[in-house]
């Protein structure tokens, strides 16, 4: 039983991390005030590069950073459309996920059925050895931390860092920050390009790692998930961390249960998080003080400088 | 805002056209493929496509093949066949279970186009249906599972709840128990065919709770690669698997669907095509074991002799005495299972499957 626990939750936060990735991304960009629902797009190049670059030159590694950097590509273009062009960001960004959709696409013709070497789980003598703990800590593979870290990382960088708050001071003012003097756009191009980076790093986990192959449309809705995840997460970093663990331990739970034989219908396990979702927004709708503190207050926005 | 919206038309039109990939000209019979994935799933669409290249290898200059991949099973189906009967395929090949009502409705708008639905029932004029066995290789399967398991656990990942994935379950379950008859088989359904985060999602899952043998009704090859990644055997599905877990796979089931396109096509050429249905197993070569690999000998020998017997004749997966999971007979000593109605409709688990069929 103990074995199985361990098991699961291991398995689970490897369902958790791509999500990691890419909603701590996505926070940091609601947070200075820019929507982008390019998100599934995003991954879906991230996880395209990374995977040719990974088969190309049979180095998982640099395969990560190719799918980090083509993500923040696809982001550099919604943020020229939408942040230069003041282009509506939520057409812009369902653009985007449908550009990515069918560029990745195109990419991955070639790539369909290859295989690379995977980027395994770390094993670090005597800590990996405690029994149940030592496992449960020391025992995923390295991007799991790497996700735990960014996300740990863009909390302190959000509440106690001085760009952190002049982000959020553009995100939710952004003519106030602009009267001050703080260059809104730069900024705001900034946090566009990270959330790219990461939602990069999210789709290169799931061709790199998660399942070692490249297949079309592979990211299958966790992007948008993401997205959902940000929301539920109410534009807090440490919620991201319990929201991801939920929205990824759902779907290994469900298909636990089934496994364990329980009759629960997999289709009601699979809706849970979305309910959850759900609640929480009507939660925090119904308290105005709440919103104000959490939701960027110029998200979606477009901003341009008055002289 | 406009231009915008207009561009966003433009690129959903381009996505939601399918790329039809052809190599054209004139006076040759057209023969034409729908396939529900990539060719490159190294499952079940590439081993259509492998029988597609039999076609044009053996029948060279007197046909020109045309196939359209990764059509979803619906609506969009009925266009895709629509569009290849429209463009002169006088042959056209549809390969899912669920392109059967698409493919019924269009064949009636073209009476003189032949259409072959792969593990579809229902035919017509100008409809045929076929599919292969592949119980009788899952019954192998269930046999070397049983031989190989120290836990006494499989896992194995289900598609759709279907009478070909349920009669597969069973085969594997009957298979199973002739080597030990307390054998669990835990089943996990994640509806779909191809969607290899989810494929590994559940082989995970799976080991995660003891199964320490992998089995797939799936296409793609993500759950052998967990299997791999975590030193449980597996079995290939659809194509031989090795290339992608060359220490894993014990052997796989390979869909040989070449000889009976080519003959398929050959008879359209003549003239002499006819509507039928075709359900062909190890006998005619349709099913094919991969090489039994990664297994002691004792384990291979076994294998082998079943795969012969199957072949033969000598042996049929469904013999009884089999009970349903409330125990009562479905099929009494020394007969064995008719193909109507009960294999091809067939919606129970025999005793001892540790699942509830989800209706």
């Amino acid at each position: 039983m103990t074995e199985l626990i361990i098991a699961s939750i291991m398995t689970m936060m490897t369902a958790a991390t791509p999500l990691m990735f890419a909603a701590t991304g996505e926070l940091i960009c609601e947070r200075s005030g820019v929507l982008n629902l390019g998100l599934e797009g995003m991954m879906l190049i991230g996880a395209v590069f990374g995977f040719a670059a990974a088969a190309v030159t049979g180095n998982a590694t640099l395969g990560l950073l190719v799918a980090a950097t083509s993500g923040a590509f696809a982001a550099l273009i919604f943020g020229i459309l939408t942040l230069n062009l003041l282009s509506n960001q939520v057409a812009t960004g369902l653009a985007l996920t449908i550009f990515g959709t069918g560029l990745s696409a195109l990419v991955g013709v070639d790539y369909v059925g290859e295989t690379i070497d995977q980027i395994g789980s770390i094993h670090i003598p005597i800590l990996s050895d405690i029994p149940i703990v030592g496992r449960l800590l020391f025992g995923h593979d390295p991007l799991v931390y790497l996700a735990i870290l960014i996300l740990l990382g863009a909390s302190w960088f959000l509440s106690r860092s001085r760009w952190g708050m002049i982000l959020r001071a553009v995100g939710d003012s952004d003519v106030s920050a602009h009267a001050i003097g703080y260059p809104v756009i730069a900024i705001r191009f900034a946090a566009v390009t990270f959330g790219g980076l990461m939602a990069g790093l999210g789709g290169g986990y799931l061709s790199l790692v998660y399942t070692p192959l490249w297949a079309e449309n592979m990211t299958a809705g966790r992007g948008w998930i993401a997205l959902a995840l940000v929301v539920f997460a109410s534009w807090r970093p440490a919620r991201v961390l319990f929201g991801a663990i939920l929205f990824g331990g759902i779907t290994i739970l469900q298909l636990n249960a089934q496994a364990a034989g329980l009759g629960i219908p997999a289709a009601f396990m699979s809706m849970l998080p979305y309910i959850a979702t759900i609640v929480v927004l009507v939660l925090i709708s119904r308290d105005a003080i709440k919103i104000r503190l959490n939701a960027p207050a110029c998200l979606g926005r477009p901003f341009r400088a008055e002289r | 805002m406009k231009h915008l919206i207009k561009l966003a038309t433009v690129m959903l039109a381009a996505l939601l056209s399918f790329g039809v990939v052809s190599t054209a000209s004139a006076d040759k019979l057209k023969v034409g493929f729908i396939y529900i994935g990539p060719p490159g799933d190294h499952g079940w669409t590439y081993a259509h496509d492998q029988a597609r290249l039999m076609v044009e290898e053996k029948l060279g200059d007197l046909v020109e093949t045309t196939f359209v991949e990764g059509v979803p099973e619906g609506p969009d189906a009925e266009r895709a066949i629509a569009k290849l009967a429209e463009t002169g395929h006088q042959l056209i090949f549809t390969t899912s279970f669920g392109y059967m009502e698409p493919t019924l409705k269009v064949a009636k708008r073209f009476p003189d186009v032949k259409f072959e639905h792969a593990t579809g029932y229902k035919q017509a004029d100008n409809v045929a249906t076929y599919s292969a066995r592949f119980y009788e290789g899952r019954y192998v399967q269930g046999q070397i599972a049983a031989e190989m398991s120290k836990s006494g656990v499989i896992g194995y990942i289900a598609s759709f709840p279907i009478p070909e994935v349920v009669r597969g379950i069973n085969a594997f379950m009957l298979g199973a128990q002739t080597v030990n008859p307390d054998m669990k088989v835990k089943v996990v359904w994640v509806y779909t065919w191809y969607d290899p985060g989810k494929e590994a999602d559940a082989a995970k899952v799976l080991m995660d709770q003891g199964a320490d043998i992998i089995t797939q009704h799936t296409d793609s090859t993500a759950a052998i690669q967990a299997a791999a990644a975590r030193g449980i055997k597996a079995f290939g599905q659809a194509s031989d698997m090795i290339h992608f877990a060359p220490d894993t796979q014990l052997t796989a089931i390979i869909d040989a669907w070449g000889p009976y396109y080519v003959a398929r096509t050959q008879a359209v050429l003549d003239g002499t095509w006819t509507s039928g249905d075709t359900w062909h197993g190890m006998g005619p070569g349709m099913v094919v074991m991969a090489p039994f690999t990664n297994m002691p000998y004792s384990a291979e020998q076994m294998a082998r002799n079943t795969t012969a017997a199957l072949t033969s004749g000598a042996l049929h997966a469904f013999t009884g005495p089999i009970y349903n999971q409330a125990g009562e007979l479905m099929v009494p000593a020394g007969e064995v299972a008719a193909d109507f109605p009960m294999l091809a409709t067939m919606n129970w688990y025999v005793q001892g499957v540790d699942d509830k069929l989800p209706e």
